[in-house]
């Protein structure tokens, strides 16, 4: 058993570009659900916009950086538009349906052969961020301490990841304890009384399903910078995993997400690696090492079961703030 | 309607068409892009790495079949010689596109399951073998009326076992309020018992299926009574319900990848070439079996419904489980029932899946449950018949849809139906009103 390299890979997910990019979808969900009450199950679609709405720009004309995150910006408050519209007035699990049917509809339409030209179709889009690493101010190299040892990009992609969790974790708190963010508790506890108040409660739910979904889409970009985009990343279990970090740090809190998707991806990490070690050194003869490192998806399916069961309000969160789930 | 009524109900409209119009002006904007854009400049087709490949049908050679590839800003095309060898010459390491021409294809021969591109990515070496499979069969050459015709067939086909899915996930909304994203499991979960029992174990084809489908009522039964009964008796409330069943789809996917891998398995006889030509439509006795199945099996769930006491039950806890139950109804006994009879219908249409594909794997149930909750919200959620009208529209639609759609976006015209249903009319084709609010 290595325990130094399984320790290693278990700690550097601490900080990794995809920690911070569930990190942020899921602060996106928080406003979605912990805060609002709206079932988006369709958060891989909202990612899938912003990777591609980021990429094509700056593959086809090489765009600058801010015009191609506003192209993926654009195209996911339109898609909120579209989900809205017809779901938004009915009970909470018919946007549940259509999210994730319409998650599912633009990642087919991607994949598509005739789409080839523009996504790239299964192979998808390479080697798109050209623009953003012209402005990287990290010196070319291999550097860090213990185990995070990254080279230069990486540094660059995970510090603009952790400062976009920052700011959004404090946008997310001055939008929470302003009047418009005790409408949207208001909505999630009971919208008749919020509606008996003269708020117009369709109006806010689609602001909050367009904000969520623009950060969905900022995490779709930080999710695909370290490698490329490639549609079969955006598959429904991108969405449950982000549900899985949100209900356990806590759907109704600030923090939450954050804490959610480190713990969720220094365990993943370390038992996978855990397991795959312990399947190569002979101490799980009932199974291949292929096997072993499936078991930790098992994992997060029974993890997300018990959570909801025994602790709904996550492990930052207040049962009371909760009450909304029936 | 006041005006101010009438006002408030235009104002969505006019966002919905600005919306739609944002979209459309989007799509265009992509589509206009000239498709060249990201290609370099175009190379001569020489140079030190070789993609080559040996075309062949029932082990005899074909000539003069057109190979054309593409990558890395170099566009090369060969043709087959005698002994159905094609070698082109590229310049750089890297992945390349290659495109079988099928119009160079001898009548009667076609690339297997449509993959006449493959991609190509070179290795540790300077040689890259493609291969593409070839198989009998008619390429689309049937006129526009019988091209109807065969997407019907196959639409049914695919519509009926698409019901049985979907009748069991209505009937367990309607008496739990449960949306059950697991029932994809249960659907796989019969696949994989006959494949267990009728490849793996080498029984007889008739009591594999057979012993599936006691093993898949058995699931049903088993999820109820170990998991979804204990979490109604603690009053857990039905988003939460909702959650653990995805959170039970994942577990139990990932188990079926655990001990049955990651490829496609075919059930026996699946691949038999048996075909059947009615009229202009081209079928297989498998397709009318699974047909004949389906439609007993419908039959007999509707005589449960309809004709029964504990059917009448059923419904009755479906209308309101209060009244069911201040009526004397056994409110569980119902919900258990009502288990075994989806995870027997669910095991079934994972049978039926498993040859309409053709093939059994891990995921397979997960590939069509947007199918299935497309169909039952298309019908009117927790409406049994609205579930079976849904599921027809649904196949129907799917098939159709490749008249005018890519193949690979056929499942995306179903699930854009879903969305227009429930713009025009929410509550669904069957379902009533108050169901929705």
């Amino acid at each position: 058993m290595d325990w130094v390299s399984i320790f290693n890979s278990g700690l550097q997910q601490l900080i990794s570009p995809v920690t911070a990019a569930y990190a942020i979808a899921a602060l996106g969900l928080a406003v979605h659900f912990g805060y609002t009450g709206l079932l988006n199950f369709g958060q891989a679609g909202f990612m899938l916009l912003g990777a591609y709405g980021y990429a094509i720009p700056a593959i086809m004309w090489n765009a600058p950086v801010v015009v191609s995150v506003l192209c993926g910006v654009g195209l996911s408050v339109v898609f909120a538009l579209l989900l809205g519209i017809p779901t938004l007035r009915l009970r909470a699990d018919y946007l549940a349906i259509v999210t994730i049917a319409a998650a599912e509809i633009l990642r087919l339409i991607v994949t598509s052969t005739s789409m080839q030209d523009i996504t790239g179709s299964a192979n998808g889009l390479p080697s798109f961020q050209g623009p953003l690493l012209a402005m990287n101010p990290f010196p070319d190299g291999r550097y860090g301490f213990g185990p995070f040892v990254f080279d230069n990009r990486e540094w660059f992609y995970l510090t603009i990841g952790w400062t976009v969790v920052a700011l959004l974790a404090l946008v997310n708190w001055l939008l929470m304890r302003s009047p418009w963010g005790r409408v949207l508790k208001g909505i999630r506890e009971d919208e008749d009384a919020v509606r008996s108040l003269g708020k117009n409660v369709y109006a806010y739910k689609m602001q909050s399903l367009i904000l969520g979904g623009v950060y969905g889409t900022l995490a779709g970009m930080l999710f695909v910078l370290p490698y490329a985009v490639v549609p079969s990343r955006f598959v429904t279990s991108l969405t449950f995993f982000t549900w899985a970090i949100l209900l356990l740090g806590g759907a109704a809190t600030i923090f939450g997400p954050i804490l959610g998707s480190i713990i969720f991806w220094v365990v993943l990490a370390f038992f996978s690696t855990f397991m795959a070690n312990a399947s190569e050194s002979g101490l799980l003869p009932f199974m291949s090492t292929v096997q072993a490192a499936q078991t930790s998806f098992i994992l997060v399916g029974v993890v997300i079961m018990l959570l909801v069961i025994f602790r709904p309000q996550g492990i930052l969160g207040n049962k009371k703030e909760m009450s909304f789930v029936k | 309607m006041t005006h101010a009524h009438i006002a408030a109900r235009q104002a969505p409209v006019r966002r919905l068409l600005l919306a739609l119009s944002a979209a459309v002006i989007a799509v265009f904007a992509l589509s206009a892009l000239p498709a060249t854009a990201a290609h370099a400049a175009e190379e001569p087709c020489d140079g030190a790495y070789k993609l080559s490949g040996n075309v062949k049908f029932n082990n005899e050679p074909l000539e003069g079949v057109k190979i054309h590839a593409e990558g890395n800003g170099q566009k090369c095309d060969a043709t087959t010689d005698a002994a159905g060898q094609w070698v082109i010459m590229v310049a750089e390491k890297g992945e390349y596109k290659v495109t079988l021409n099928q119009d160079s294809l001898p009548e009667g021969v076609i690339v297997a399951d449509g993959q006449d591109t493959v991609s190509a990515e070179f290795g540790l070496t300077k040689t890259k073998a493609v291969n593409f499979f070839l198989g009998e069969g008619k390429r689309v050459t049937q006129d526009l009326g019988s091209q109807v015709l065969q997407r019907v067939w196959n639409g049914l086909s695919f519509g009926l076992l698409l019901a049985l899915a979907a009748i069991g996930v209505s009937l367990i909304f309607g008496t739990t309020g449960l949306s059950n994203f697991a029932h994809a499991e249960m659907i796989t979960f019969g696949a994989l018992m006959s494949l267990t029992f009728g490849k793996i174990l080498g029984l007889n084809l008739g009591v594999a299926i057979l012993l599936a489908l006691v093993l898949s009522a058995a699931f049903g039964w088993g999820l109820d009574a170990g998991l979804w009964k204990p979490l109604r008796k603690r009053g857990v409330g039905v988003v939460q319900l909702m959650i653990v069943s995805i959170g039970l789809s994942l577990a139990l996917r990932y188990t079926f990848q655990f001990f049955y891998g990651g490829e496609t398995l075919q059930l026996p006889g699946a691949t038999d070439p048996n075909a059947v030509t009615i009229g202009p439509i081209l079928t297989s006795w498998v397709a009318i079996v699974s047909m004949a199945v389906s439609v007993v099996m419908l039959l007999a769930t509707a005589f449960f419904l309809l004709r029964t006491r504990i059917g009448k039950a059923t419904r009755a806890v479906s209308d309101n489980p209060a009244l069911a139950s201040a009526s004397g109804i056994d409110v569980d006994r119902v919900i258990r029932i009502v288990w075994v009879i989806s995870g027997l219908l669910a095991g079934l249409a994972g049978i039926l899946w498993a040859y309409f594909r053709p093939g059994a794997s891990w995921d397979m149930g997960f590939q069509i449950l947007l199918m299935v909750f497309a169909a039952v919200t298309l019908g009117g959620l927790g409406t049994a018949f609205g579930a079976l009208v849904g599921s027809l529209i649904v196949g129907l639609f799917t098939e159709l849809s490749t008249l005018v759609l890519p193949s690979d976006m056929k499942y995306v015209g179903a699930l854009l139906i879903l969305i227009v249903m429930l713009l025009v009319r929410p509550q669904g084709i069957l379902g009533r009103k108050e169901r929705i609010g």
